[in-house]
């Protein structure tokens, strides 16, 4: 009978509940970052005008992968599967877009 | 409390041992939802393989086709873009705060978050509605009757050329490798609005069980991973926009 009337409570010790304030931040964090890739998109940086949307980008999903999404407050199971699943993306991705972005090298 | 002490403590007791929501196959309640947790991720980790492959085929293109993705962007409207990455960013913080009623057991906050969530979902999926008729009406659509025609003659399309002045009329076999483009962006953009769909699905069912207090009694597993689910897909968006609207003004 114990276990069942410490049941929630056991449950909240082990499951961190985020505070509305930080999911606030969060959102205000960013819808500044989409203001700031719109207003950079308007700017000619030549290259680095892809450099800083995709930047702007990997740190929105980073933001909301860790918080809106409790990463970092999950378990270390958790945080390994996230870690290693985007690593092994961004090889396969960057190893595809090496070959084909360096096929035409040489060639004139 | 493990299976042997209860069928030492006989049957009637066991199920005195834990919540009713509690599967008798997990030790606790935190055992059972980080499993679960657990299995979402590896489920989203293979949707980020599925849409990753979108995204290197469009960046590869991109690369291969330049002129012609740039010309063929110009006709997506920046302001529609923001819009939607506005919706889409409140719904995910809708969604956020409705994990945390459910959490908390505030069952009308839970309901409110979810029904914004839900409205938030069909706005964006209104504004899509609204780029993909104006790509109808302008024969964009690759495959049927497609048209290169404001890029053969950017002059024709007054509306695109009066915004990028500096555009110049692309040569034939580079304008028909905008179809190309607009392949990537149906394929990339439907795909997303799928899972949108079937999210904004999952969402009025939810709002009906939550309205029966389904996932206000301590038990918040589906409401969290169905949040897991709707981040991600903001997640998507998030690299979409850009990529598909921003880096090509120049």
């Amino acid at each position: 009978m114990s276990e069942l009337q410490d049941g929630p409570e056991q449950h909240e010790r082990h499951h961190h509940i985020v505070s509305p304030k930080i999911y606030l931040i969060i959102l205000l964090s960013l819808l500044v970052g989409t203001a700031l890739t719109v207003w950079a998109s308007f700017i000619d940086l030549g290259p680095f005008n892809p450099i800083i949307a995709l930047a702007i980008a990997c740190t929105k999903a980073v933001l909301v992968v860790l918080f809106f999404m409790h990463v970092k407050y999950s378990s270390k199971l958790t945080k390994l599967t996230v870690g290693a699943g985007f690593f092994t993306f961004l090889v396969l991705i960057g190893m595809t877009l090496a070959d084909y972005f360096t096929r035409a090298w040489g060639r004139w | 409390m493990s299976d042997s002490t209860a069928i030492a403590h006989g049957a009637a007791e066991a199920h005195h041992e834990h919540p009713p929501y509690q599967r008798h196959h997990f030790e606790t309640y935190a055992q059972q939802n980080d499993a679960t947790n657990f299995a979402m991720w590896l489920f989203l980790l293979t949707e980020i393989m599925f849409f990753g492959g979108l995204f290197t085929a469009y960046l590869i293109f991109r690369n291969w086709y330049y002129p012609a993705f740039v010309a063929a962007s110009h006709q997506l409207d920046i302001f529609w873009g923001s819009l939607n990455t506005l919706l889409l960013i409140t719904s995910s913080f809708t969604m956020a705060m409705g994990v945390w009623c459910a959490e908390l057991r505030k069952k009308s906050g839970l309901v409110l978050c979810l029904i914004l969530t839900f409205i938030l979902g069909l706005g964006f999926l209104g504004v899509k509605t609204i780029e993909y008729r104006e790509k109808w009406e302008k024969h964009h659509i690759p495959g049927l009757h497609y048209s290169v025609q404001s890029f053969v003659n950017p002059a024709s399309d007054p509306e695109v050329h009066d915004k990028y002045p500096k555009d110049q009329p692309l040569a034939m076999d580079m304008a028909r490798h905008t179809e190309l483009y607009f392949f990537l962006y149906f394929a990339m953009t439907g795909m997303h609005a799928l899972h949108m769909i079937i999210g904004i699905a999952i969402l009025a069912f939810m709002i009906a069980r939550a309205q029966a207090g389904a996932y206000t009694t301590g038990h918040v597993t589906f409401v969290e991973n169905f949040g897991l689910y709707w981040h991600f897909v903001d997640i998507v968006w998030i690299f979409l926009f850009p990529l598909l609207y921003l880096i090509s003004r120049h």
